[in-house]
């Protein structure tokens, strides 16, 4: 990779196991997320499902600190503190880019950590190519496509080296063409030794990226399996249902 | 209609000979509305920024005031600095009645509310779509107030041309404060109100002609900063 480890020692600092004991959230009286505990070891893709409402992005929220639990803990094996981190990165659904160049949009970002100006150019330049922008470089951020986009919100990410990657449904308003250059970029950076953990709406997606799978429902933690014996044996009727299209709402059906 | 036409025959020409009247007129409105913009933006950026940033005590009552104040009528504003001004007032010891220094106090109030007002607004409304994702970036809060005042300078741009736009053309203000002195008060808006009433309509007429000429190139300013915004909104 030409990616050298220049951004300070997020190479020797293990994240893993994310430990979630008896988490709650509550909101305005509103129980969102009820009484969940999971432990993630495994450094590869989890991916969050379930129906809206049922506590996805609020977990992925709580596990980049923009939630704090109302009880309950949420810990990364680190004690690096917010906001400074630069070992965890976060997507938004709907990218906000900043109103510059697509290198002004990266440069910005290493220059919110403590990195040495003289590396700027060359981590720029392999986060331009990385996701395959180099070609955009120079153009205003706010005027790309929205593929081009979440790429750049990636690149952004990825730039800081980060071990781990929280997305929040990254694909949810592009295009099958720009869905099917973020899971690749997604897939590859797993692959290169990034934990990933991501909401989704995209059964297929799921299917085509997940190790294993937590299956929410209203605040719920319902199952958290392997990807693939979630598909073939969910253990819940609600989960199975959720695999059936079927469209679940009220209460947890029978 | 034919005097009309004379009179602007004759307005043209005060205008193209530069006649040294009309230019220390211009002159002096141009240095009293430039410099009342040029402070009320002093005051009127950052404590927008702050009303629209930070919570503190009062802030509601503030943000109240300011947009009341937005439509404040000039000859108000000039009766109150007046009021302050003149011998007898709190500030009278000073002797700024009837100087520059007074017309630019009243149009200092006068426009302070429209900039900080159109600031806060500007910011607020930035900061809804950036704070989460410069937060989950990494950002500190000093260094998140200067990403968004920069990323939404087209838009601020937009709330100081308007503010000078109501500066250069408001008569009220400086017609108390300054007492349209010849050559020491006299602005454009207080010439043409004069010069009408004397009959001196060429004159008034190059003066009018003259204003117009600066409100168009201030509202295209504003369009233009309005249309970079947006192109960078988009």
């Amino acid at each position: 990779m030409l990616h050298t480890n220049i951004i300070a020692n997020t190479n020797t600092i293990n994240i893993l196991p994310l430990q979630v004991k008896n988490l709650q959230i509550v909101k305005k009286g509103n129980l969102l997320l009820n009484d969940v505990s999971l432990n993630i070891e495994s450094n590869d893709v989890t991916i969050i499902l379930g129906p809206n409402g049922a506590g996805k992005s609020l977990l992925l929220r709580t596990a980049h600190g923009l939630e704090a639990p109302t009880q309950g803990s949420l810990k990364w094996n680190t004690t690096v503190p917010l906001p400074q981190q630069s070992w965890r990165a976060y997507i938004f659904q709907k990218p906000v880019l900043l109103r510059r160049s697509v290198r002004a949009n990266l440069e910005y970002v290493l220059s919110l950590h403590d990195v040495d100006k003289n590396d700027y150019d060359s981590l720029i330049n392999s986060a331009l190519e990385y996701t395959g922008l180099s070609s955009l470089a120079e153009r205003n951020a706010r005027v790309l496509s929205g593929g081009e986009q979440q790429r750049l919100n990636i690149a952004r990410a990825w730039i800081l080296q980060p071990k781990a990657i929280l997305l929040d449904e990254p694909t949810a308003e592009l295009d099958p063409s720009g869905t099917a250059a973020i899971e690749q970029l997604i897939k590859t950076i797993a692959e290169q030794g990034t934990k990933i953990i991501m909401t989704t709406h995209d059964l297929g997606q799921a299917h085509r990226l997940a190790n294993d799978i937590l299956f929410f429902h209203q605040g719920k933690l319902i199952e958290h399996t392997p990807a693939k014996d979630f598909f073939k044996y969910a253990q819940t009727q609600s989960a199975r249902d959720f695999i059936d299209g079927k469209l679940l709402t009220g209460s947890i059906e029978k | 209609m034919n005097d009309f036409s004379q009179a602007f025959a004759k307005a043209l020409q005060l205008i193209f000979q530069l006649d040294p009247a009309l230019l220390e007129i211009i002159g002096l409105s141009l240095r009293v509305s430039l410099t009342a913009v040029f402070i009320a933006s002093l005051i009127g950026l950052p404590l927008g920024a702050a009303l629209a940033l930070y919570k503190f005590p009062g802030r509601g009552i503030i943000v109240a005031l300011l947009n009341a104040f937005m439509g404040l009528p000039p000859v108000v504003v000039g009766l109150v600095v007046y009021l302050i001004l003149s011998r007898s007032g709190p500030l009278g010891v000073l002797g700024l009645l009837f100087t520059p220094t007074a017309m630019i106090i009243a149009q200092v109030c006068l426009i302070t509310p429209i900039v900080a007002a159109l600031t806060r607004q500007t910011i607020m409304d930035a900061n809804d779509e950036y704070h989460e994702q410069l937060r989950a970036l990494g950002a500190k809060a000093s260094r998140m107030m200067k990403t968004l005042l920069w990323e939404t300078r087209f838009s601020l741009m937009t709330g100081v041309f308007a503010g000078f736009g109501r500066a250069i053309a408001e008569v009220g203000a400086v017609l108390i404060v300054g007492g349209n002195i010849n050559h020491a008060t006299r602005v454009m808006t207080t010439a043409i109100a004069l010069e009408t009433r004397k009959g001196d309509i060429e004159l008034a007429l190059a003066l009018g002609i003259i204003l117009i000429t600066l409100s168009l190139i201030v509202t295209s300013l504003v369009m233009s900063a309005k249309h970079a915004a947006y192109q960078y909104h988009s």
